[in-house]
């Protein structure tokens, strides 16, 4: 089963079309990037996918769940981290991500044991007590990562996470990711405009102007299209190519 | 069930940490009543006498009138503020991850109301101690019995705010709201100035004081305080707590905000 579906996905704030007939599947274990210019609709396609937006047209399964007749289950399988943080400053570590749990209707019990088995993934057990506030950019992240991961979703999401980070944070972000990938089969949604953050065999999605103009493995597009992801993307983001 | 309460609790849980956190906020939340009844009773004390009505048995000072009506503008400043940051920007991220929860929207708006109205009871009750020093002293029991009174106003002016903030665009700031919501509600009540002394001045101000459901909160929690029972204030307030959550449930929905924007 497909850990995540997106099938015929339109949305229009009023008159203006922000997605349109938008359809694309995610297998289990796989790391897949969504790349879109500014604009493209990429933030509404989260706002969809994690149902801060109800759904005008189309339908999106989390784990085969739809999200329109059967939002509790789906919503269990999905992890996020938003693009700007959405973390209490003032909280500490451990109660930022406690308050998560909640959320999710965790016992104690599980609690406990997510909230040491998540920190001790991150590294940040020793820096538990400390106040968010007081984390760099890098570490905040990786405290919405556990948090994120804490109700053991099958599908992560990741809207730009990588922004506002120093290169070598950038990149291991980016790679612990993928070791998550890898060893836990969770399925990554990882949405960029940076193209260096997409590796060849990475399953890429292009979107523009609210329509999806190309996916499929990432060398594939590349070699159809132009040779490099460079030249691909520009080819098929270049006005008027979603025509 | 137990998701449902564990749910409940980390709202609630978190709201207080805020709290507790954010003390320079909840100073600031005392510095309004606190004004107005050092300052502004004080020197309204000798221009306005308060003749025997209920729920009182006897003459009363000023500031003993002006206390139900300044614990009700504490819970009317925050529950429009808590609600509007519910819908717009500032606190859009951690609405953000509240509906990430798999538990029913309604579930979660509902708890987060009930939860920012349980942290301002405990900014009324901090109100009332510093008024009880200050000598204006009502019985323990009406203490106590105002509680349930306090926490039903907080409900309601909460999911009033939440309702407005949906459905009204130009309450995008907290001016907006001041001016439009805030000041007509209290001043056009019995907060400040007994129904009776208003109808000698306007008999439509009158009028138009009688049916504002804030009238209602202030003597709910002026009759609770004295040990009595108002059954129309208490109707009035519980249906319009009922009516007020229900189309705000009904009516939340942060794509209409982002329309708003994008229009």
């Amino acid at each position: 089963m497909n850990a995540l579906e997106v099938s015929d996905l339109s949305f229009a704030y009023g008159a203006r079309e922000a997605l349109r007939k938008v359809s694309f599947s995610l297998e289990p274990g796989r790391f897949a990037a969504l790349l879109g210019p500014n604009g493209a609709g990429k933030s509404t396609l989260i706002a969809l996918l994690t149902r801060l937006y109800d759904l005008q047209h189309g339908e999106i399964r989390v784990g085969g769940n739809s999200l329109r007749s059967a939002a509790r289950p789906a919503l269990k399988q999905l992890g996020v981290v938003f693009q700007q943080s959405t973390l209490d400053l003032d909280l500490s570590i451990e109660q930022n991500l406690r308050y998560h749990a909640a959320l999710h209707g965790l016992s104690r019990r599980q609690t406990d044991l997510r909230v040491d088995a998540e920190l001790a993934r991150q590294t940040l057990t020793d820096r538990r007590r400390e106040r968010v506030r007081e984390l760099n950019g890098g570490h905040r992240r990786r405290v919405e990562i556990a948090r994120a991961l804490l109700h053991e979703p099958r599908l992560l999401l990741l809207d730009e996470a990588s922004v506002g980070l120093d290169p070598a944070s950038r990149l291991a972000l980016n790679q612990h990711i993928r070791s998550l990938c890898r060893e836990e089969r969770i399925s990554v949604l990882w949405t960029t405009h940076l193209l260096d953050e997409v590796q060849p065999r990475d399953d890429l999605l292009i979107l523009h102007q609210g329509r999806l103009v190309a996916s499929g493995q990432a060398d594939a597009l590349s070699l159809e299209h132009g040779g490099d992801l460079g030249s691909a993307f520009t080819r098929l983001t270049t006005s008027g190519a979603a025509q | 069930m137990n998701a449902y309460w564990q749910c409940f609790s980390g709202i609630v849980l978190r709201e207080w940490l805020r709290f507790v956190l954010q003390r320079t906020r909840f100073l600031s939340a005392l510095v309004r009543p606190l004004l107005w009844l050092l300052v502004f009773a004080a020197g309204f004390r000798a221009a306005l006498g308060i003749a025997i009505i209920e729920p009182y048995d006897t003459y009363i000072p000023y500031e003993v009138y002006i206390i139900p009506g300044l614990a009700c503008m504490i819970l009317l400043f925050n529950g429009m503020q808590g609600s509007l940051s519910m819908v717009y920007d500032r606190e859009m991220g951690s609405m953000r991850v509240l509906l990430t929860s798999p538990l029913p929207r309604t579930f979660l708006l509902c708890s987060k109301l009930l939860a920012t109205s349980l942290i301002s009871l405990l900014q009324v009750y901090a109100f009332l101690a510093i008024a009880w020093v200050y000598g204006v002293r009502p019985p323990a029991m009406g203490l106590l019995l105002a509680l349930p009174a306090l926490l039903l106003v907080a409900l309601m002016l909460s999911a009033l705010g939440l309702l407005l903030s949906n459905a009204i665009r130009q309450l995008e700031n907290f001016a907006g709201v001041m001016n439009f919501v805030i000041f007509p509600l209290f001043f056009l009540s019995s907060a400040l100035y007994p129904l009776w002394k208003m109808r000698e001045a306007s008999e439509w101000l009158y009028w138009l004081c009688a049916v504002n459901p804030f009238t209602h909160a202030v003597e709910l929690v002026r009759f609770a305080l004295y040990e009595r029972f108002n059954p129309l204030a208490l109707a009035v307030c519980a249906g319009l707590t009922l009516l007020f959550a229900l189309l705000a449930v009904l009516t939340f929905n942060p794509q209409h905000a982002a329309l708003r924007k994008a229009s």
